[in-house]
């Protein structure tokens, strides 16, 4: 890579921080692991044929009747906990980036639309986006998907409708601010047509804080899903996601059999953060403030 | 020579909404003054086919927000601009511009190049939503008028960043050309270039009205500037025209002492050894939002007399085609 280009420039810069260097590494390899899962693991945890209740809630290194060894033990149906874990990833990874992604589609569309329109439609559409984050994100999506019912769709629009609204805020204020700038009157002078003005010029020049928020997002819609599971009111129990299999650990945790909620848990804190910390690492790259 | 842009008492006011001490004053009855700016106020002028008209005043006298409005850029709120007799604007609640044939040149060539484009989709990007030009014949058509502004045609493949101030604004000025217009609406084009490069922008300018035909309004501050490029100019003093005519003749002749003074505030290079004679113009320019009654230049006017403090005077053609509004022209000179 080039490395006076920008994108050079941003990379040689980021490797300077180890730790977000670390939680990239982190990051790439659990996207890897749960592409991978169905190859990697010893066993699938979603055919119930191959589950046996006499390998239930066994301690990590536990040799099960299939002749493996459950390096993180079993849960209560018997289902080998790293090969759950890694499945639950690809089910986080899934809706948390296909909520992050969609948010982001209809955010950035939203409050660049409203800041380039201006007047009552940006004040109506801007003051709905600000009620609705005035309102917790858990509680808007606790509803939603009681309303729309089970199911992985279900869950990403539940995410999309609790965090859209970041993005919204975070458009609108940069697409004001590029709405001023000579270069959107000099396209409207030529004339180039409106959307296209928006949609070439305003929103790739609104990208830089938008990347922020959309990491710190998708680590937020991941947890959110978690703790959705947690409830009950996630994904079927036939295909546990990381907060379902806490919340199946739970009931045995004060019995000592830790590791069915533990390791579950650490996998998923372990993900956010990292998701986080690489976030935080490129907000104070493109921070110009911050700049040295 | 026929009338290509005719403004008809074009006025542009910008009102802050009524802060809330404003509606509580109102709803208990005191009168509220409104927070309107009156950034242009009743302008009309004319821009004769091929010809330069020159357009100077002081920062905030509202030369910029006239241009914008010919250039369609900015509705006014109230007058027309016309381009052989048709707005540049379209009615309705949002505006938008119906006409190629007028393209603009900013000031800052730093502001007015979108950072994420290559100057190759830059330049084709309006031509090819205009139907100008089909998106096979658009490479070709760039390479052209990038030559024709000084630049290689390699330049298509690089990102503004990568050109200094100069060449932007040959970029700037190869994007507008490529509109096939007929008007160039220049913005202060050289105020933020070095001077070594303003005169080769100048003289870029000079040869394309040449080569082209092109009808220019050239907004500057820049006395020598406009002198040198202009066949006409028109003064601009807090939102309204004091004084058009040929720039020969303003130049040699200004019969309104605010062009007098404002020749006078040039500094100049003299070859005998005569004391440096520019004098500064007295005071500050009024605040927009509350401008002074009567003539608007009265405050800071060495000949003012009682009338100024409160009769308008109106921009009245004489014979000689000058326009002027004073109660007390200056005579000779």
């Amino acid at each position: 890579m080039n490395a006076t280009s920008p994108v050079g420039r941003f990379w040689r810069e980021f490797c300077e921080n180890r730790v977000a260097l670390a939680a990239l590494v982190v990051v790439a390899a659990t996207i890897l692991l749960a592409i991978l899962a169905p190859f990697v693991v010893p066993q699938n945890p979603y055919d119930l044929a191959s589950l046996a209740l006499i390998d239930a809630r066994r301690p990590p290194g536990y040799v099960g009747r299939s002749g493996f060894v459950h390096w993180l033990g079993t849960d209560a149906q018997g289902r080998d906990l790293l090969s759950a874990i890694l499945y639950g990833l690809r089910i986080s990874l899934q809706v948390g980036l296909a909520a992050g992604a969609l948010a982001f589609a209809i955010g950035a569309t939203l409050g660049a639309v409203a800041a380039f329109v201006g007047g009552r439609v940006e004040t109506a559409l801007m003051r709905f986006v600000d009620l609705q984050l005035s309102f917790p994100a858990i509680l808007l999506a606790l509803v939603l998907v009681a309303v729309l019912g089970p199911g992985r769709g279900q869950l990403i629009a539940a995410l999309v409708a609790a965090q859209y609204a970041y993005f919204a805020r975070t458009a609108h204020g940069a697409a004001a601010a590029e709405r001023a700038k000579d270069y959107v009157s000099a396209a409207l002078s030529t004339p180039i047509p409106a959307w296209q003005v928006v949609f070439r010029h305003i929103l790739p020049n609104c990208l830089p804080p938008l990347i922020v928020v959309a990491t710190l997002q998708v680590a937020n819609s991941i947890a959110l899903e978690a703790t959705l599971s947690f409830l009950g009111l996630g994904l079927p129990v036939t295909e546990p996601s990381l907060g379902m299999l806490i919340a199946n650990g739970f009931q045995y945790m004060l019995s000592g059999r830790y590791w069915i909620s533990i390791y579950p848990g650490v996998a998923l804190i372990l993900l956010i953060v990292a998701i986080n910390l690489v976030g935080d690492q490129v907000r104070d790259q493109l921070n110009p403030r911050l700049k040295r | 020579m026929a009338a290509l842009i005719a403004c008809q008492n074009l006025v542009k006011r910008f009102s802050s909404p009524p802060q809330l001490g404003d509606r509580l004053a109102r709803l208990l009855g005191r009168p509220v003054r409104p927070r309107t700016v009156y950034a242009v106020d009743d302008v009309s002028l004319e821009i004769a086919e091929g010809e330069v008209l020159g357009l100077v005043g002081e920062s905030g006298c509202g030369k910029s927000t006239l241009g914008r409005m010919i250039a369609g850029i900015q509705p006014p709120s109230a007058g027309l601009a016309l381009l052989d007799g048709v707005p540049v604007m379209g009615g309705g609640r949002s505006p938008v511009k119906t006409t190629t044939r007028v393209q603009m040149i900013f000031q800052d060539p730093f502001a007015s190049l979108d950072p994420r484009m290559r100057i190759g989709d830059i330049v084709a990007e309006g031509p090819i939503a205009n139907g100008l030009v089909s998106r096979a014949e658009a490479a070709a058509d760039t390479a052209k008028w990038l030559a024709a502004v000084g630049l290689d045609p390699t330049a298509a493949q690089r990102y503004p960043h990568q050109f200094s101030g100069g060449q932007r604004q040959r970029v700037a000025i190869a994007r507008a050309l490529a509109m096939r217009p007929d008007i160039l609406v220049c913005d202060e084009p050289v105020a933020s270039l070095d001077v070594s490069i303003q005169a080769q922008i100048i003289n870029l300018f000079l040869k394309l009205k040449r080569d082209l035909g092109l009808t220019m309004l050239f907004i500057s501050h820049d006395l020598g500037l406009v002198r040198h490029i202009s066949d006409r100019v028109a003064i601009m003093y807090l939102g309204k025209l004091v004084e058009t005519g040929a720039t020969q003749a303003v130049f040699e002749n200004p019969r309104h002492p605010y062009t007098r003074a404002l020749l006078d505030s040039m500094p100049k290079l003299r070859l005998d050894d005569a004391d440096v004679d520019f004098k500064p113009i007295d005071g500050e320019l009024p605040s927009p939002l509350a401008p002074p009654p009567g003539c608007h230049f009265h405050l800071r006017c060495p000949g003012m007399r009682p009338a100024c403090r409160t009769a308008v005077p109106e921009l009245i053609r004489s014979v000689d085609g000058r326009e002027l509004a004073c109660h007390y022209p200056l005579v000779g000179g």
